[in-house]
């Protein structure tokens, strides 16, 4: 059994090595590609730490997407020319605002729990598509710089995709460190149960309200981090960012990786951007293929591309 | 005055609509427990179904007859053969496929009709303006402010009056006992859906002239008619009636008096009622 135990170690430091690698024998263009899928990894993994764990589905998660994007963006406007202190205000401004929602939110759970997350998500999009003072409207902020990133005395141009990608995959790394450790903790094991039976939680003595508003502050400050990652790759904040259609773009995600594996969402996330490269060379109508892969999706595979795959194998393992 | 009067009128007929669309919703959910997210592209699909039939035989109510049908039998499939195998399951599930039959039609609309906007002129009986105070107002929004309480009585009705009516309250009050004295509740799930997209495909045809139809109209009121059945309460009848018009007159005295924050009024309402009156205006306590 030793083995079993040592087999997904090797796997994801293999996996490990070939991402920091990546530059150094992908093009240009797929290192690109690889950036958005890294930030788009955080942005679902955020939402699968509700959802997955918490068995709370939330459908205003790129709220908090786009509210980090455009407070990183408005940081590095108005206040001093660092990326490291616009994407700490992206982080602690999503906290904020996931505090506020979230205490809202957590009242309720279940199918209210949804309608109230895409509500509230749909009200900070409002905000972000009315204000036009501070958010510039439908146009979006747009006219800013990125300044260059200082590390450790060294002061490096993101300009270069190259440089931006390890930049992303640094603070994308963090993010997901964070997650595991969570999502590993006692803390964690309090999330699952209130998934499982939120009742039998309350009895043991824990309140399952804060243990709730806890994740979803966790979810909405890492969903703020990849925003202002996201809003530097774009080179702008748009009100798209914000709107529920992008919340839906993680719920996707995570449903087609597995939301019962922890790097479900990441590996969710890839297909994604594989599947839409693909699909729409031969059709613009992606969305209704999309729409019919979810359906399958939910009724034949629900545990996931990532979760069937795994399942399948601990069976082959097992034996019948 | 008379701003003030076409302000409830125009608050009328769009919280009418909002009506027809939500009290599908929230009976659904009331009885089935399934939260439909495709119930906006429902309704869509009922506009552009009215404009076609309106292209094809030149009338009007004969798209308002012919087109809900068509999507109470879309429905019926998709309820006995997407959602069915899902009841036992977490309702999440039920929630994603939903969404993912929204993405489905959505997009299919797109494709079958292209993603410009088209209008929908209302029948001549109904055509043209009444004369109100000193101005002019539409007679087809009249027409909407009054079908809508006939529309809501008979519905009503129907609950309280027929057996129809009665076995559908008691399966949603238990399932279980219905089943036991004899309900078939499976057939009942599936009547249900399909008179839900019904009604939002009914809304769908009689908003195609009063607003332009194009494939962003599905997205706008669904979320809107989650938040009437929130601050009316799930699955309550009476709730749907009064979330609708609070939400319509909001909409049309928002946009005169507070043009700026209009478009957020509906969720300061949704947290206000969230935080005062938790399972809505009329959601009964458990």
């Amino acid at each position: 059994m030793q083995r079993l135990r040592f087999g997904p170690l090797v796997t994801v430091l293999a996996l490990g090595a070939a991402i920091l690698g990546a530059p150094f024998y992908l093009s240009i263009y797929w290192v690109i590609i690889l950036t958005e899928i890294l930030i788009m990894s955080l942005f679902a993994m955020s939402f699968n730490l509700l959802f997955g764990y918490t068995g709370l589905l939330s459908f205003g998660q790129a709220g908090f997407f786009g509210a980090g994007a455009y407070l990183a963006v408005l940081t590095l406007i108005h206040g001093p020319a660092s990326l490291w202190v616009a994407l700490l205000a992206g982080f602690l401004g999503a906290a904020v605002l996931a505090l506020a929602i979230g205490w809202l939110c957590v009242r309720r759970d279940e199918i209210y729990f949804a309608i109230l997350t895409l509500g509230f998500g749909m009200m900070l999009f409002t905000v972000a598509h009315n204000w036009r003072s501070v958010t510039g409207g439908s146009d979006g902020l747009g006219n800013f710089t990125l300044p260059e990133l200082g590390v450790l005395g060294w002061n490096i141009s993101v300009f270069n995709p190259k440089h931006f990608y390890f930049l992303v995959l640094f603070i994308v790394a963090v993010g997901v460190v964070v997650l595991f450790r969570v999502v590993h903790s006692p803390f964690g094991l309090l999330l699952k149960g209130t998934r499982e039976n939120s009742m039998r939680v309350s009895f043991v003595g824990a309140n399952v309200r804060s243990v709730r508003l806890f994740a979803f502050v966790t979810a909405g400050a890492l969903a703020g981090l990849a925003g202002a990652l996201f809003a530097f790759f774009n080179r702008i904040a748009s009100p798209e960012m914000v709107h529920w259609a992008f919340s839906g773009k993680a719920v996707l995600m995570t449903i087609l990786g597995g939301s019962g594996v922890f790097l479900g969402p990441a590996v969710g996330a890839g297909l994604f951007f594989v599947l839409e490269h693909y699909i729409t060379a031969y059709t613009t109508n992606w969305l209704i293929i999309l729409g019919a892969i979810l359906v399958v999706l939910v009724l034949l595979f629900p545990k996931g591309v990532l979760g069937s795959v795994l399942e399948f194998r601990t069976r082959f393992r097992k034996g019948p | 005055m008379e701003g003030i009067l076409a302000n409830v009128l125009n608050g009328l007929s769009w919280g009418m609509l909002l009506f027809l669309i939500s009290v599908g919703l929230t009976t659904v959910f009331g009885v089935m427990g399934v939260l439909n997210f495709a119930h906006g592209s429902l309704f869509m699909l009922g506009a552009y179904l009215c404009m076609q039939f309106v292209r094809w035989l030149g009338s009007f109510w004969l798209g308002l007859l012919l087109g809900p049908p068509l999507v109470a039998t879309l429905a019926v499939v998709i309820e006995r053969f997407l959602l069915r195998p899902l009841y036992g399951r977490d309702v999440s599930f039920q929630l994603l496929l939903t969404f993912g039959l929204m993405l489905f039609l959505d997009d299919g609309v797109r494709l079958i009709w292209g993603a410009a906007y088209h209008v929908v002129t209302p029948p001549e009986i109904l055509a043209g303006v009444v004369p109100l105070f000193s101005q002019t107002y539409p007679v087809y929004r009249i027409f909407l402010v009054v079908l809508g309480p006939l529309v809501g009585a008979a519905l009503w009705a129907f609950f309280a009056f027929t057996r129809w009516g009665k076995t559908l309250r008691a399966a949603a009050m238990d399932r279980e006992m219905a089943e036991i004295i004899g309900v078939r509740v499976p057939v009942m799930f599936t009547a249900v859906f399909a008179f839900g997209a019904w009604l939002a495909a009914l809304g769908g045809a009689l908003a195609a002239p009063h607003q332009s139809v194009g494939p962003a109209m599905g997205e706008h009121i669904i979320i809107e008619s989650f938040i009437v059945v929130v601050i009316g309460g799930m699955g309550s009848f009476p709730g749907a009636f009064v979330g609708a018009l609070i939400l319509g007159l909001l909409s049309s005295f928002g946009t005169t008096l507070l043009p700026d924050v209009q478009m957020a009024l509906p969720y300061m309402l949704l947290a206000l009622v969230l935080l005062t009156r938790p399972r809505g205006l009329f959601g009964e306590d458990v």
